[in-house]
């Protein structure tokens, strides 16, 4: 199979296996150019990309900006606190103004879901979602399945805990879909305040005690408390928090095994990972980082190669 | 294999033009210690693999580097076929700074491959001089000014016509045909 079965990137949802597969397999390529003396490729050459972010973003936009300059595509950036949606305008009026400047790919983040599914019934341009509210962030969750299969070779059976705040989080709920349809184990971590109330509908186990979560995973992966999408208080104090779900370097010493550590970014220290674990040699935090931009690449190869 | 096609080269032939062509290599750069061999992917590796392995037999003191290249990235037809091109594997674990660098690749036809070679290897350093080393030289429809200089065969064509080198190690056999395509090939 040389092509995907979606003309956009809306969400991990969307995507069958072979998807996920044959992004990996183009990834590996893209890896590999960019630890090339030149890590340009001129793939993506006659291909304009507009970089929509509606919401603050630093690892994403930088990782997608750099992603589409190493394919030699021509890209324009937009964020939404210096443009004129404060002054009103629809999304799709904005992006269709965008888009009469002949753009061919959108790659959006919005504090809205649904807003990158919306977007790619009204307007015609391919569009890859960077994150759209609590709902989907399919190019960090396909970059941290990308991460595990580079450190253990596939993820049939592994086991994963994703720990912290899984309501209002939109990297766990495109991770679940994205390992689950690997083939791994899935279970969440974290105070029930903070759980989705069907999580269970997902086909994920709930786990309230942190060491027992890590007892049981090869593979933790620690998510931060988003302050900024809490209306109401779920826990007493972030100190409380840190004390029963915070991962300290006693506690990793403390299990049976070796398990590594991942992080989406950005990271409070000190609140759900302290510093030494985060920069310890069982953290993959940073191959994270550097793995998200072979992934965009490959998203946005094969996207832009494929005709509707 | 159907009654129009041809062999124009046998295992016999194959065997022996690949000897030459080692030979050839010999003369103009002596022990290969400052040469690359590169074979384009996917099957200029398959020859670029047989001449070394030839060379080697030749002189066995011979420790020529070889590389993979893969060139999809720099194909100029990337948004003009269907699909995506997929990619192969590029190994190429030296650098080609002020190196002789030999591009191997099996058929020679438009030249656009070899172009976008050329551009590949370029990511890799500015070597001081670039050959280029064809088993099949098909002639009359070169698409950009590219000439090999190294030929095993030189085969006059016309454009419907297709050119396959088959290989021992994955096809069962050494051999070059001439084939033309159904409709839908």
């Amino acid at each position: 199979m040389s092509k995907l079965s979606v003309n956009h990137l809306l969400g991990i949802r969307y995507l069958t296996p072979e998807d996920i597969n044959l992004i990996f397999e183009t990834a590996d390529h893209f890896k590999e150019v960019i630890n090339r003396p030149i890590k340009k490729v001129p793939s993506l050459r006659d291909i304009t990309i507009a970089n929509l972010f509606f919401e603050n973003s630093t690892r994403t936009k930088l990782s997608f900006e750099i992603a589409e300059k190493r394919l030699s595509a021509d890209i324009i950036n937009f964020s939404s606190s210096n443009s004129s949606v404060t002054k009103g305008e629809t999304l799709i009026d904005t992006v269709n103004n965008i888009l009469s400047m002949k753009v061919d790919m959108v790659v959006m983040r919005h504090p809205n879901p649904g807003a990158a599914d919306f977007l790619s019934k009204h307007v015609d341009a391919k569009i890859v979602n960077a994150g759209d509210g609590a709902h989907e962030h399919p190019t960090q969750a396909l970059l941290d399945a990308f991460s595990i299969r580079e450190k253990y070779g596939d993820l049939k059976g592994k086991n994963v805990v994703i720990v912290g705040d899984i309501l209002h989080s939109r990297v766990a709920l495109s991770n679940i879909f994205c390992l689950k349809k690997l083939g791994a184990n899935v279970k969440v971590c974290g105070p029930l305040t903070l759980m989705p109330k069907h999580i269970n509908s997902l086909g994920v186990e709930v786990i309230t005690d942190l060491k027992e979560a890590l007892n049981w995973c090869d593979v933790a992966m620690m998510l931060r408390i988003q302050l900024e999408r809490q209306d109401m208080k779920f826990f007493p104090s972030l100190r409380e928090y840190s004390m029963l779900y915070g991962l300290d370097k006693s506690l990793l010493d403390s299990l049976d095994k070796e398990i590594t550590i991942m992080h989406p970014g950005p990271i409070n220290r000190g609140v759900e990972i302290t510093s030494d674990v985060a920069d310890s040699k069982q953290s993959i935090i940073l191959n994270q980082v550097e793995n998200g931009v072979a992934i965009r690449m490959a998203v946005l190869y094969l996207l832009a190669g494929k005709q509707n | 294999m159907k009654q129009t096609d041809r062999i124009i080269l046998d295992s016999i032939q194959f065997d022996l033009t690949i000897k030459r062509l080692a030979h050839q290599l010999i003369e103009n750069h002596n022990n290969f210690s400052n040469t690359i061999i590169i074979g384009l992917q996917p099957r200029g590796t398959f020859l670029a693999e047989r001449v070394v392995a030839e060379l080697k037999a030749i002189d066995s003191s011979c420790n020529v580097q070889l590389g993979a290249l893969d060139v999809t990235f720099h194909r100029d037809d990337y948004r003009r076929q269907g699909n995506p091109l997929v990619p192969n594997k590029t190994e190429m674990n030296f650098d080609i700074e002020e190196k002789n660098v030999i591009l191997v690749d099996d058929v020679l036809f438009t030249g656009r491959t070899i172009r976008a070679g050329l551009d590949a290897m370029l990511a890799f350093g500015r070597p001081k001089k670039v050959e280029l080393l064809v088993l099949i030289n098909r002639r009359y429809e070169r698409h950009l000014p590219i000439q090999a200089n190294y030929i095993g065969k030189n085969v006059h064509t016309i454009v419907s016509e297709r050119a396959k080198v088959t290989w021992a190690a994955t096809d069962g056999e050494d051999k070059v045909i001439l084939y033309t395509p159904e409709e839908n090939e």
